[in-house]
């Protein structure tokens, strides 16, 4: 990529990515810029910390940009658009445009056409005067220095072709190595992420090219925990996501607690197995990620890189429980166990006792996902940290079987009726 | 540092085994069913279509007739042309050409209200055409600005099965756009729109016998 024109800056961590963008943007003289969404901005607090230094960042996802308008600013909260009705949409767009740019059309309607088109003229405005772009990518070629974005409105086209300087910031994590290698992705992507065959548009660039697009080309490759989940065995394989959300469209968790819950820009099960990675599991919130799951095993099912969630998830929630050794920001380090799961702990040593034949404990649990694969799980281990540091439930007065057999399988439960 | 904490991460040196090539298992279909070259080509054409790209089959002769109808239904004020576009495509067509210079700003290219390109190629499976920059496809920008982009594929040369075999035939150095039917959103309520920011209308022009 250097080679094609391009200039490559390491950020180890948030703070990092954000001071290297924010000089980036500075030197170009410019304090605004256009952006296609992008998980690792978000990660990294970007707009954050670009509107600290007196930029600022305009989304121009259609949802981003009803969030941007929205949501008085700093607007670094997810909220999926997927929870403003028509008519929420219709008066924010007539209330906010003006503020931040050319006003809705007098008369709009709530019709997602009209909407959309008032969306195009606000947003064309910007784009046809942006210098500078920033984006992230879904995947980079190592052998072609080629960088690719995946998209359906084509604000990504604009963001990556008119500003006369694009910046990416891309986890090191999205990363593969032969052009050939996007055979395979460019296909699972759209499928697995919106059950399309293909996508609208997706492009591709390498480095800048004479006359058209970019005169300059940074990429930011950030790290941010990405190294430290590499070191880590078992969790290493959350890294293999291509964020296609199907896990979180399958999960029940994600369905009842939505995605705010998860308290990171990664919602549902992928978030619930990367963040406490990426961030390490000293906060509370991280702590509790791993519990944030039935352990369904839905998700793995529908996965189209076959990250087996579940068995993450237990392996983080033994880590939180019983501690023990991790890699933070490249240096190996013994986490003591989590005071809060004291509790949990003992609960262990009980449920060791109770659960006398984890075996068939497990044969419910993971019904769903057994046939996947044909080697069998390794229970010892994992699986007893599992039944471990579940809150076990409480004990009923009549025990399933009991009660079975007492009312000849509901049919007379005592409440009458069938 | 970065790629140091890889290194030590993965517990050995760096680089990716010499055998990487041979590593991965490509037991993978290259295409999806067996098809004839005429059979192929019905594929892209029903694929774009089931992705609302409006569809118009021809052959050389008939091209720039078509091209001036197709023009003449929408009343562009001008019509882009990329630098390398064959000039009798173009030889009917009423509309003023403006010619794609590397200096017009994105502000003039807002004024165009049509864009002509041929197309590096065309993937039938998914309904895909590819530009890759060449003189007859001009600058990313063209395609993107103006409402309404025709885009004549040459039939059959230029259409494969599927995306592997696209990726084969494409130069990873070039600026590629993949574009399957005209931009879409379902931002708001889920509802499928079309046409947020690329044109709003796309015509696939699949030319036969040159
Ligand atoms: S974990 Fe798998 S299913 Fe979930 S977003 Fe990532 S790739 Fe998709």
């Amino acid at each position: 990529m250097t080679a094609a024109g391009g200039t490559v800056h390491w950020a180890a961590d948030a703070d990092e990515a954000n001071r290297i963008v924010t000089r980036l943007v500075r030197e170009t003289g410019e304090t605004e810029v256009v952006k296609v969404k992008s998980m690792a901005t978000q990660e990294i607090g970007l707009n954050e910390a670009l509107e600290e230094a007196g930029i600022r960042a305009y989304e121009t996802d259609l949802a981003e940009l009803i969030v941007q308008l929205g949501a008085d600013r700093p607007s670094h909260i997810l909220v999926p658009a997927i929870h403003r009705n028509r008519g929420e949409i219709r008066a924010i767009f007539a209330r906010e445009m003006g503020r931040w740019g050319r006003p809705a059309p007098d008369g709009l309607t709530d019709s997602p056409r009209d909407l959309a088109e008032a969306a195009r003229l606000h947003l064309r405005e910007k784009f046809l005067r942006a210098k500078v772009g920033v984006s992230g990518a879904n995947f980079m070629v190592a052998e072609t220095g080629t960088l690719v974005v995946v998209e359906s409105e084509g604000n990504g086209r604009m963001c990556l072709t008119l500003p006369e300087t694009l910046i990416s910031v891309v986890g090191i994590e999205k990363v593969v190595p032969t052009w050939r290698d996007l055979e395979v992705f460019l296909q699972t992507l759209p499928r697995s992420s919106t059950a399309e065959r293909m996508n609208p548009y997706t492009s591709t660039w390498t480095g800048t090219t004479d006359t058209d697009g970019p005169r300059a080309f940074h990429l930011v490759l950030l790290d941010n925990g990405r190294t430290d989940t590499l070191a880590d065995e078992v969790g290493r394989q959350a890294l293999r996501c291509i964020r296609c959300s199907a896990c979180l469209n399958v999960c029940p968790v994600y369905e009842r607690a939505g995605g705010h819950a998860y308290g990171s820009v990664y919602p549902g099960p992928i978030g619930a197995i990367l963040s406490p990675q990426l961030r390490g599991t000293a906060s509370e919130i991280d702590a509790s990620l791993p519990y944030a799951s039935s352990l369904c095993g839905a998700c793995y099912e529908v996965c189209p890189v076959a990250i087996d969630i579940p068995e993450v998830l237990v392996h983080l929630r033994e880590r939180v429980v019983q501690g023990g050794e991790v890699t933070r920001r490249g240096v190996k380090v013994t986490l003591k166990p989590a005071k809060g799961h004291a509790a949990e702990r003992a609960a262990m040593r009980a449920a060791g006792l109770a659960f006398a034949r984890p075996g068939v404990l497990r044969a419910g649990l993971r019904l769903a996902s057994r046939t996947r694969r044909f080697h069998p799980r390794t229970l010892p281990g994992p699986g007893r940290a599992w039944t471990a540091t579940r809150e076990l439930p409480k004990v009923p007065a009549e025990s399933f079987r009991d009660w079975w057999q007492r009312t000849g399988g509901g049919k007379d439960d005592g409440r009458g009726g069938k | 540092m970065i790629l140091g904490r890889v290194r030590r991460a993965l517990g050995g040196p760096g680089g990716a085994p010499a055998s990487y090539a041979t590593d991965i298992d490509r037991g993978y279909r290259r295409r999806h069913g067996e098809r004839t070259v005429e059979q192929t080509v019905d594929l892209l054409a029903e694929n774009l279509a089931e992705y609302r790209a409006i569809v118009h089959r021809t052959d050389a002769g008939e091209l720039p007739l078509l091209l001036m109808r197709l023009l003449a239904e929408r009343w562009p004020d001008t019509v882009l042309v990329p630098p390398g576009l064959p000039h009798e495509w173009m030889a009917a067509v009423d509309a003023p050409l403006v010619h794609d210079r590397a200096v017009s700003t994105a502000a003039e290219l807002d004024r165009s209200g049509a864009v002509v390109t041929g197309c590096a190629v065309a993937v039938a499976e998914t309904g895909t055409i590819v530009l890759d920059g060449s003189p007859d496809q001009g600058r990313r920008r063209i395609t993107l600005i103006p409402d309404h982009h025709i885009c004549v594929v040459r039939v059959p040369d230029q259409v494969v099965s599927s995306v592997p075999q696209a990726l084969e035939r494409l130069d990873p150095a070039r600026p590629l756009t993949w574009i399957s039917g005209p931009s879409a959103t379902s931002d708001i309520e889920l509802d499928r729109v079309e046409g947020v920011h690329g044109p709003r209308v796309l015509q696939v022009v699949l030319v036969s016998g040159e």
